[in-house]
């Protein structure tokens, strides 16, 4: 059975740095304000229901997008570029915590992990990845709160990366793990994408800390959150991983 | 100011003000319309565009996960919804009659009688030039938030839509001024029911 590192106790653990973010009473119950129970008993089609019920059915609703959003994704559509010009400097950070509390990596005791459905589980090292064909792309980052920022990112093509592993590129899921317990996943389709990346480089320069050093995954073609920084395992399953953000309620595709 | 209920009472045979697809579309469209306006200020607040926030007490989600997944479930409601409306408003005929011509004159002097108290509203099924305007507006504001909406949702796949709007930021700044237009219609058409109680009976049991 192909390896592939569980999320599981991460997300409790990660869950728990998310909590102290949320306004307690409202982390669970999503109803709140006035409109909520006709709202409510139209969407699940019952009187009264209580708040947990309220929020599996929007869940279903959200994966139900998801499947509309796959249908909707054009594997040959390319995100928008822009000129240099357009790069917002400085870019803003972004993270479930303060940014001195980033991760610190060194650089030479960094290996990237890969596992599940892939023929060469070798972990890479930061040369390795260094080695393979570098691309640039400057496209907008489009945050799930609303805001975007066009940055330049410089890294392999993830596509040229699973070719290099043997992945099975049937397999549903491409998973990442990250050095400060976040975690996400994507379909195959979107890790395939052209400007889908293994980036190394912010804006022509080592990435630096703030940015996901030593390893970001770049994809313009979905939210912010679905950009995982600071990986440290890639991994092709079948199996629904979920990820951090999208376990407490963000739509799992995301896409753009 | 509207009569008694006894004094306008029609016979039963009349052919009611507004038919029941009227009705039930509208009342449908109400409730996905405030679950979307009060989502929508929810993911607002994450990231205002402007410097306020809106009223915790106001918004529908509790944080912004919350938000977007009743904004994201609520949409379908409010597409296909709006979407029959549209369709049976077309082929019935319903707009072309009753929204039909609007002429900025009319507009203009009916609008000035109104705020004069010199408006009639006897005949609930003949709209007055503000009436048209604010209907036919309210549908065009409808379609503006769609596809701003669109734009924001998918900027990627719909890029060409985006562009019409001229990009990614523009169009989260039509996607607000639409749900302005909209929220202030809501006021005055709410104001107006209550100016209007025969109006609001009107849209529950047709007459």
């Amino acid at each position: 059975m192909p390896r592939v590192i569980r999320p599981s106790l991460d997300a409790r653990l990660a869950a728990g740095d998310a909590a102290k973010l949320l306004p307690d009473p409202a982390r669970r119950l999503f109803l709140r304000g006035t409109l909520s129970l006709g709202a409510l008993s139209l969407l699940t089609g019952c009187e009264l229901a209580d708040g947990a019920s309220v929020e599996k059915a929007l869940r279903a609703v959200s994966r139900f997008n998801d499947g509309v959003q796959a249908w909707l994704f054009d594997p040959n559509r390319l995100a928008p570029t822009y000129p240099e010009s357009a790069i917002a400097r400085p870019f803003r950070f972004n993270g479930y915590y303060d940014e001195e509390d980033a991760p610190e990596i060194d650089a030479a005791d960094y290996r990237l992990e890969v596992g599940g459905l892939v023929v060469d589980k070798r972990p890479w090292t930061l040369e390795r990845l260094q080695a393979l064909p570098q691309e640039t792309q400057i496209t907008r980052l489009v945050c799930v709160e609303g805001w975007s920022l066009i940055g330049k990112w410089s890294g392999a093509p993830l596509r040229e990366f699973l070719a290099r592993i043997g992945a099975d590129l049937r397999a549903k899921y491409v998973f990442f793990r990250c050095a400060d317990r976040y975690f996400s996943s994507i379909d195959m389709a979107t890790a395939l994408h052209p400007q889908t990346q293994l980036t190394l480089k912010f804006d022509g320069e080592t990435l630096p800390r703030s940015f996901g050093f030593p390893l970001r995954i770049r994809i313009p073609t979905k939210l912010g959150f679905k950009n995982p920084k600071y990986v440290v395992e890639v991994a092709v399953t079948n199996e629904y991983l979920g990820g951090y953000w999208e376990n407490q309620g963000y739509n799992w595709f995301s896409g753009l | 100011m509207a009569g008694t209920t006894t004094d306008v009472a029609p016979a039963p045979s009349a052919p009611a003000i507004h038919p029941l697809w009227v009705r039930v579309t509208h009342w449908i469209n109400a409730l996905a319309t405030a679950v979307m306006i009060g989502s929508g200020w929810e993911i607002y607040n994450a990231s205002p565009l402007f410097p306020f926030a809106f009223p915790k007490a106001v918004t529908i989600g509790g944080w912004l996960a919350g938000g977007l997944l009743w904004h994201f479930a609520a949409m379908w409601l409010l597409v296909v919804n709006g979407l029959v409306y549209v369709v049976l408003g077309l082929a019935t005929g319903r707009f072309r009659r009753k929204l039909l011509p609007i002429r900025p004159r009319e507009v203009f002097f009916d609008l000035r009688a109104a705020f004069a108290g010199r408006l009639a509203y006897d005949d609930l099924a003949v709209y007055n030039a503000v009436q048209k305007a604010l209907y036919a507006g309210v549908i065009l504001a409808g379609i503006v938030i769609m596809a701003s909406g669109l734009a924001i949702w998918k900027p990627v796949q719909l890029q060409a839509l985006a562009a019409l709007f001229g990009g990614y930021e523009a169009a989260r700044i039509v996607h607000f001024l639409a749900m302005a237009a909209i929220a202030a219609f809501v006021v005055v058409h709410i104001v107006m029911a209550f100016v209007v109680p025969k109006s609001l009976r009107a849209i529950i049991i047709g007459r």
